[in-house]
This record gives C-alpha cells, sequence and structure tokens, in this order.
C-alpha cells in the first residue's frame, strides 16, 4: 500500500512537471529557444493568487483566474521586449536573454513581495474540514490537492490535443513550428502565432504555480527556479517540442523522484532523476517520443 | 630571423597576453601603493577564478561549439578534490606555494577525469540534448559533494555517502562534512597565483587552438559532417576540447576554493554555470580577451552597484538584457561582428 501511496504522490508531481514541460515544449517547439525565464513565470504566478486570496479575500477560484490572466499578459510582455527583437539573433544570444528576464523576474519579486517566505494557503479542502480522502481504512490517503493536480493536468492534456488538433490556431502554431518561411507564405501571421504560445505557455505557468504552492506551501522569489530546471529537464526527456512527449516525461520525472527519495535517499534523489535522464538519452539521444531528425548532406 | 610581421591571431594572442600581464602589473603597484579598495583587493582572487572559468567554457561553447549548462560541476569537482589535497598534504608539505600548486594539479586531474566520463554520453548527443546532459552532470556532481563524507588519518583517506560512517582513527579529521561542505580551509590562494593560473590557461587555449587540433575542433564546430568526411576523427577532437575545459574549470575551482575559509558544494549550481556562460557569451564566442573582459567587470559590477542596493541584482539584470538587444541589433551586430570569430557558427545554431 506505500508502493501505491508513493506512485500516486509521484504521479502527482509528475502532472505539475507536466503542466511545466508543456510550456518549456510549446516555445521551443516554435520559437527554437529555451525560455529559462518560464519557471519564474510560475513563481509570479503563485504570488498573484497568494495574495489575491489571502490579502483581498476573494475566493481561489478568482485568485487562479486572475493569476492566470497577469501570467498571460507578462508571457506577451516578456516575448514582445525581450525575445522578439532578437527572432534573428543566434540562439546563445536569446538564451543569455532568457537567463537575463529571469534574474529580472527574480529580483522584481524580491523588492515587490520581499525573500520572508510566504505560506500558501490550502485551497483544497472540504467543507467539513478535511484535506484528503481515505481509502482501504486508512492505509492509503490521497489528498485533494493530489486529485485536483492529477484530473487538472489530464483535462489540460486533453484541450492541448484538441487545441493543436482541430482549431484554426492550433494548426498555425503547428505550422510555425515545422517551418516558419512556409507559413508565413500560407497567410499565417507568424508573430501572432508566436505571441499566442507564450500566452497559452504562461498561462499554463500559472496553474502550475497555484498546484505547486497548494503541495508544498513554502512560497519564495526562488521558488519557480527548481521546479523550471526539472520540469526542462523533463521535457527533453520526453523528447522537447513534443507534447505528448513533455506529459510523459513529466509524468516520469515526478514518478522517478518520488520513488528515488522514498526507497534510496532523500539527499540523492535529484541525482538519481538526472543520472536516469544521462542514461535515457544515451539510449534515445532525441529523447522518449522525440523526433530523430535524418541529417541531409 | 623571425619575421616581425606577425599574423592577426597571433598578434591578438600576444595582445591578450600583454593586456593581461598589464593589469596585474598595474593592480600590483597600486595595490602596494594602496590605492585599491579592500573589497576590490578580496575580488582579485575569485575574478582570476572566473576568467579561468570564462576562457575554459569559451573553449567548449566559442570554439567547439557545443553548450555547456554543467561548467560549475567541473569547478566543484576541482573545488573539494584540490582542497582535499591541500588539506591531507598540510603537514608533509609545509611551503604553501607548492601546497598550491599540487591542489591545483589535483583539481585539473579530477576535473579532467570528470570530463572524461561525462564527455562519453555528450560525444553522442547534440545541440539542446547535450546542454541538458552537462546540466544534469552539474546537479549529479553538487547532490554528490552535498553527501560526501571524506576523512584522512594515520591510515589515509577514508570515504562515505550520506552519512558520516569514515570511523576515522586517533587524531583523524573530518575533511569534506557532507552539507556542511569543507570549513577551516587555509587560504593560501594569492593574486599572483590566480595571474599564473590565468596565463597558462591562456597559453594551453591558444597553443590548442592554433594547432592542427584546434582547426580540427574549429572545422567540427564549423560543419561536423564535412569535417568528417574529410578524415577529421569527431570524437577525438571533441573529447580533447572537452578534457581540456574541464581540466582548467578544475584548476579554477581549487584556486577559488582556496580563497575562502570554507565551502559548499550548493556554491557551485546551475546559477554559477549560467553566470559564467554569461561571462563567455557577453564577451563574444570564441573570443578569448572578451571572456577577460566580460568575467572581470560583471564580477565587480554588482559590487559596484552596491549603491543602489536593493536594486543592484534588478539593475545587472536590465543591463544584461540591454546589451544582449543592442549587441544583437542588425546595425550594431555588423559593427561587432568583425571582433566575433565565432558568430558564424551561432547562425547555424538559430
Amino acid at each position: 500500500m506505500t508502493f501505491l501511496n508513493f506512485l500516486i504522490s509521484g504521479i502527482s508531481l509528475g502532472s505539475i512537471y507536466a503542466i511545466i514541460a508543456l510550456g518549456y515544449t510549446m516555445v521551443y517547439g516554435i520559437a527554437k529557444m529555451l525560455n529559462f525565464a518560464h519557471g519564474d513565470v510560475i513563481m509570479v504566478g503563485a504570488y498573484i493568487c497568494f495574495y489575491a486570496v489571502s490579502r483581498f479575500d476573494l475566493p481561489p477560484l478568482a485568485g487562479v483566474i486572475l493569476a492566470m490572466l497577469v501570467c498571460t499578459v507578462l508571457g506577451m510582455v516578456v516575448e514582445r521586449l525581450a525575445y522578439k527583437p532578437l527572432r534573428q539573433a543566434p540562439s546563445l544570444a536569446v538564451l543569455i536573454t532568457a537567463i537575463g528576464v529571469s534574474y529580472f523576474l527574480q529580483n522584481m519579486a524580491l523588492l515587490l513581495w520581499s525573500s520572508n517566505p510566504k505560506v500558501f494557503p490550502g485551497f483544497f479542502v472540504s467543507a467539513s474540514g478535511d484535506t484528503g480522502v481515505e481509502l482501504f481504512g486508512g492505509e492509503l490517503k490521497i489528498s485533494y490537492v493530489t486529485l485536483f493536480t492529477i484530473l487538472i493536468c489530464i483535462v489540460i492534456m486533453l484541450a492541448l490535443t484538441w487545441f493543436t488538433g482541430r482549431t484554426k490556431m492550433g494548426k498555425a502554431m503547428r505550422a510555425c513550428s515545422e517551418d516558419k518561411g512556409a507559413a508565413q507564405l500560407m497567410g499565417i501571421n507568424v508573430d501572432a502565432t508566436i505571441s499566442m504560445t507564450f500566452a497559452i505557455g504562461s498561462g499554463l505557468a500559472a496553474i502550475a504555480g497555484v498546484l505547486l504552492c497548494s503541495a508544498y506551501p513554502t512560497l519564495v522569489p526562488t521558488t519557480g527556479s527548481m521546479p523550471g530546471i526539472k520540469a526542462f529537464t523533463a521535457a527533453v526527456f520526453g523528447g522537447i517540442g513534443s507534447i505528448p512527449g513533455a506529459f510523459l516525461g513529466g509524468l516520469l520525472l515526478g514518478i522517478i523522484e518520488i520513488f528515488a527519495k522514498a526507497y534510496i535517499s532523500t539527499q540523492l534523489s535529484d541525482a538519481v532523476v538526472f543520472a536516469v535522464l544521462i542514461i535515457v538519452l544515451l539510449v534515445k539521444p532525441a529523447g522518449l517520443l522525440g523526433k530523430q531528425i535524418r541529417e541531409k548532406v | 630571423m623571425k619575421s616581425l610581421k606577425l599574423n592577426k591571431t597571433t598578434r591578438r594572442n600576444y595582445l591578450t597576453y600583454l593586456l593581461v600581464i598589464l593589469a596585474y602589473v598595474i593592480l600590483q603597484v597600486l595595490g602596494s601603493a594602496g590605492a585599491i579598495s579592500s573589497s576590490l583587493k578580496g575580488m582579485l582572487v575569485p575574478i582570476c577564478a572566473y576568467i579561468v572559468m570564462a576562457i575554459s567554457l569559451n573553449l567548449t561553447v566559442g570554439v567547439l561549439g557545443e553548450l555547456s549548462l554543467g561548467h560549475a560541476g567541473f569547478m566543484s569537482m576541482g573545488a573539494f578534490t584540490g582542497v582535499t589535497a591541500a588539506i591531507a598534504l598540510q603537514d608533509a608539505i609545509p611551503a604553501a606555494p607548492l601546497r598550491m600548486a599540487i591542489a591545483l594539479l589535483v583539481g585539473a586531474a579530477f576535473a579532467a577525469l570528470a570530463g572524461f566520463l561525462i564527455g562519453i554520453p555528450v560525444l553522442r548527443l547534440n545541440g539542446d540534448y547535450l546542454a541538458i546532459v552537462t546540466l544534469a552532470f552539474g546537479e549529479i556532481i553538487k547532490s554528490i559533494f552535498n553527501n560526501l563524507y571524506v576523512g584522512v588519518d594515520s591510515k589515509g583517506l577514508h570515504m562515505s555517502l550520506l552519512s558520516d560512517t569514515t570511523n576515522l582513527a586517533e587524531g583523524g579529521k573530518l575533511i569534506i562534512a557532507g552539507p556542511m561542505g569543507i570549513g577551516g580551509i587555509q587560504k593560501i590562494s594569492t593574486f599572483t597565483a590566480g595571474f599564473i593560473l590565468v596565463m597558462v590557461a591562456l597559453i594551453v587555449i591558444f597553443n590548442l587552438v592554433n594547432s592542427r587540433a584546434g582547426r580540427a575542433i574549429m572545422a567540427i564546430r564549423d560543419n561536423r559532417i564535412a569535417a568528417e568526411s574529410v578524415g577529421v576523427n569527431i570524437t577525438k577532437y571533441k573529447m580533447m576540447a572537452f578534457v581540456t575545459s574541464a581540466a582548467l574549470a578544475g584548476a579554477a575551482g581549487a584556486l577559488f576554493a582556496m580563497n575562502y575559509s570554507t565551502i559548499v558544494a550548493n556554491k557551485f549550481d546551475f546559477n554559477t554555470s549560467i553566470l559564467v556562460l554569461v561571462f563567455v557569451v557577453l564577451g563574444g564566442l570564441g573570443n578569448m580577451l572578451g571572456s577577460i573582459v566580460a568575467a572581470a567587470a560583471l564580477t565587480i559590477l554588482p559590487e559596484a552597484l552596491r549603491q543602489f542596493s536593493d536594486y543592484r541584482m534588478l539593475v545587472y539584470a536590465i543591463v544584461l538584457i540591454l546589451v544582449m538587444l543592442a549587441t544583437n541589433n542588425p546595425t550594431l551586430k555588423s559593427f561587432f561582428g568583425r571582433f566575433k570569430p565565432g558568430k558564424s557558427h551561432g547562425k547555424e545554431a538559430a
């Protein structure tokens, strides 16, 4: 039963990674850049939600929606000001700019909200006050946070699959990620599509931030950086640029991390996660679901 | 008789040597005259260490053309092994400069070994996948040194992972104490040692880049398939660049660590790797002099911005973004372009 417990918390953590990784992978797929500031958008989302709920007494759902709105706008503004002028620049220059944006967001948060840790309120409490359901006579306890996280991740996954597969904007996104030039010739507004991708990725980051802080309730300006790195790893693990890959990579990474914590060692869990990543990339150099692009000479 | 008409690369290399020596002499003279503030004086050794980090990373990123996000891992490797060697040999070798040199060599050797080991998976990968493996490597090294216990007693070195089970004999002492890192380090790093290390690193890199091997490495950067088709051994030369870069970073780590009395593994995290990468990119890919200037300037900048206290890191971030925007603006870029030998690669990777 402990195994099942670990598996469920692994899936829950993995779902959070998957939601963040989706943001990474979509932006990478379309703009071919590693958006290192993505982890800090998570942090901003969590702070907005925290202040909306605990200071302005908004209902949690309104807080989440407000966080999503702010992050979406933030993502679009950052893209417009920092990344768009560098569309033709070498990828390393864009990478360093993304790092600059990441520093900027962290230090802005430090100034606005100070470095004192905030304790994130628990949203996921039923009317009678319990925080989870107990199964098998109390042997298996699943908190509502865990259930909601997994549920939301599945909903997001289905919605994104529908969006990229069926809608006009989604199709434009896929076209842009295959060939920007050709997409433009077909009458697709490439700039608007990229902007839209950033908006969706950042909106998802806000949700991930709220879920992350509901599960691990300490909120500081650097909250987003480690989950950001892990999610980036997850995106590469699954094959960067692939949406199902990000989902799979995130889930697996979360499960491996929790199992490593439970059965190997708490302190070395990060080392185990990254070692597994290296081994997987040795066997599958383009990630689990990544496309192996054949080089043409 | 040697011709005085040197080619452009050689001239630039000599200029780099000259400027480094000049900077050293000026700082020494100013230092002895008491014209340098104590905060700057305390930063001289870290600046030297960061310069060596930057030029060694430039070998990987600028000359070999592979993005590495785990350079701090090699620094960490060098720092911990080098300091361990220095502490273990404290009684055997009383002369500080000699012990320092041995510590640097030990740090470089272990980092080179780590570079070789990580080089094996790295050689199979390209681009962002390679970058993530180096990132993973840096995190693994950090986790391991955070949980490693090393002690020395009359029977030699003892090691254990996770908990302190070194069971040292009477009179033994614990050197690396897990998350507490190494404490009680004798601060034997000096500015002169740092200067010598920078010069050695420059000599190694310039001679490597200017040799047959260096041309092979640059050929791999410019077009891997073309290089392979004319018989360049990709594996060998990639590994050569990678291991050299790692060894220099290891020596830099040992230098850096012996400037402080305590050192912990968390000091060498992802942010440190990124910091060094920022030096390299701002200084110009493949441009060693640029890396040196960027490393020195950006190490001093946060200190110089101290009067803005709370705002300094914010200003740093804004400066970073603005510099990247300015140097990559098409008109300004063509102006700066002739100082950047590595730019052709950048375009290809974009």
